[in-house]
């Protein structure tokens, strides 16, 4: 496959040129379990409190929270579970931080396993991104020779860790954490009901965290420089950066750093688009917004993401799109409880009925009804959240969708 | 299936049992692993891990059927996956699945004659800033047109 190599990703993998506040600043491997263990384990929490870091997958749940309930649990045995089965759509930055920072999550994890008292830590890796799997296995196998993980982690008497990687299998549910759990027990991906939450009674049963690759990989960073530096970024509510995949309409699609509360209109000119149309926040589970509202920010408070954002032009059918969306729901949903099953695809079929001009607008309203039922009564965050694009696109580019179809009726 | 092939199935589950551990955490690896040598995991299969990790065959098959990149009927050496999802989409799937269609004369879903081949799509493989996209087996390519996709295709044994 000579010839073929300028389509083929490498499998070595190298740090790109990048630039940001606190990921992509420089790190030095190890570092930050060297400042861990020399520290008390509430000192940590406390850092990682004042630090206000929440979770990165989307959810945004406190970090330090889920810490302090599982460093507080009585119990022989707890986990370390790093979540690195990025499936929304539109979402690339573990792809980044694991082939280009493992040394950031693997730290991360290590210092997590220290402070919660841990022994064991696992990543799940999705299928999709096995091509990886080596790389880490070898980076990791490093560690273990350089006493960062392993019997008495760098010295430090009694305390052992050690981190192993389990792959997925193309399921999209398996992101959510009870899912994913269940996954790694070796039963078929179902999200199970919360509470109990992880912190309680998660892996095998035991209290368990489980973060985002990226909440594990700004570990590091807040232990070495301090809770209130991290703090410096942000706003209030939503401290620190973020990384955001940007796809789509745009020059310069990749991964990039930058603070919360970055507009998207600041956004789209870093990454040159100006002539967006519309801008999809937050995956396929996240939402539409139009032109008008590009002054919203990026934030926990505001225009919520995991990430992704995808960028699209005046060229762009938004019906189409949509669709495209409520079809990967329809596939991905795991079918066990009946909003999330059932409601995606009476969504898809609104979507296809508008598509061919064979739709009442009163029939609309009742499916934007049941989406904002099955926001309610699903079962976990993907049945919670599918309605999202539903509602926000038909909501925002009515005018688009709905003016267009009027005219082809006609013709 | 021959006698020898079963013997040979059954000494693989029984070796990836004492690797992984004889437990119910074990199956899904156990799984990958055999779904990686045989391109799927047959019903004899099923029934030999089942036995092994002392669990009901039918939960051996809830768990395949549940994912995606599992299967309980014959698959070609080589699974192509081709990215489906809205970004690779709009940059040019469509004409790349075309063309690939042409190229082997199978639909998605199907297997080539000579089982060299499986067509298949995929939802978001976290490829969106090098769109299009498709993973052949365990390997990304990306930036993809008709053409050298089909050039892949070709040069996949």
């Amino acid at each position: 496959m000579q010839n073929l190599k300028r389509n083929k990703m490498n499998t070595v993998f190298e740090k790109q040129n990048r630039s940001g506040p606190i990921l992509f600043s420089k790190y030095d491997e190890g570092s930050g379990i060297e400042k861990a263990l020399s520290m008390d384990r509430n000192e940590i929490l406390n850092e990682l409190r004042d630090s206000k870091l929440k979770g990165r997958g989307g959810a945004g749940f406190p970090t330090s929270s889920k810490w302090m309930i599982v460093a507080a649990a009585n119990d022989e045995k707890k986990y370390v579970i790093c979540n690195a089965d990025e499936g929304e759509p539109g979402t690339f930055k573990d792809r980044v931080l694991l082939s280009e920072y493992p040394e950031l999550v693997f730290d991360g994890m290590t210092i997590a396993g220290f402070t919660i008292g841990a022994e064991e830590g696992i990543v799940y890796l999705r299928g999709e991104y096995t091509y990886m799997l080596s790389y880490l296995e070898s980076y990791l196998e490093k560690m273990r020779q350089s006493g960062r993980l392993g019997k008495n982690v760098l010295g430090k008497e009694g305390f052992n860790f050690d981190i192993i990687i389990r792959l997925g299998s193309g399921a999209y549910v398996c992101g959510e954490e009870t899912a994913l759990i269940e996954s790694l027990e070796g039963y078929r991906g179902e999200p199970r009901n919360r509470p109990p939450y992880p912190v309680n009674t998660g892996f095998m049963g035991h209290p368990t965290i489980v973060n985002n690759v990226e909440t594990f990989a700004l570990i590091p960073h807040i232990v070495l420089k301090g809770g209130t530096w991290f703090c410096e970024n942000g706003t209030d509510r939503s401290t620190g950066s973020k990384l955001f995949s940007v796809s789509g309409d745009c020059e310069n699609p990749g991964v990039y750093e930058l603070p919360w509360g970055t507009t998207i209109k600041e956004l789209l000119a870093i990454v040159g688009a100006e002539n967006a149309k519309a801008v999809q926040v937050g995956g396929a589970s996240g939402v539409c917004i139009g032109k008008k509202d590009f002054n919203r920010s990026l934030a926990y408070e505001d225009a919520a993401t995991g990430g992704s954002i995808m960028i699209f032009n005046d060229s762009r059918n938004m019906l189409q799109i949509l669709k495209s969306f409520m079809e990967f729901f329809v596939e991905e949903s795991c079918g066990q409880c009946t909003p999330c099953r059932i409601g995606n695809v009476k969504l898809l079929e609104g979507v296809e009925m508008i598509e061919k001009g064979e739709f009442t607008f009163e029939y609309i309203e009742k499916l934007k009804d049941l989406g904002r039922t099955m926001q309610i009564a699903s079962k976990c965050g993907l049945g919670q959240t599918s309605p999202n694009p539903f509602i926000s696109t038909l909501e925002n580019f009515k005018e688009e969708i709905f003016k267009s179809k009027a005219e082809g009726a006609l013709t | 299936m021959l006698v020898y092939e079963k013997n040979a199935v059954s000494e693989l589950v029984s070796d990836l049992t004492e690797k992984y551990g004889k437990k119910r955490s074990s199956l899904l690896p156990i799984l990958q692993e055999i779904q990686q040598r045989y391109n799927y995991i047959s019903d004899f299969a099923q029934q030999e891990v089942a036995r092994m990790l002392d669990i009901h065959p039918v939960e051996v098959y809830g768990v395949i059927s549940f994912y995606a990149f599992l299967y309980d009927k014959p698959r070609g050496r080589n699974i192509v996956r081709l990215c489906k999802t809205i970004i690779c989409d709009l940059a040019g799937t469509k004409a790349i699945a075309d063309a690939v269609k042409r190229e082997l004369g199978i639909e998605f879903g199907d297997t080539t004659k000579d089982g060299r081949v499986t067509l298949e799509y995929a939802n978001c493989i976290g490829m969106c800033d090098h769109s299009p996209a498709m993973l052949v087996n365990d390997h990304v390519f990306t930036g993809l047109d008709p053409e050298t996709a089909c050039k892949i295709l070709r040069e996949i044994k």
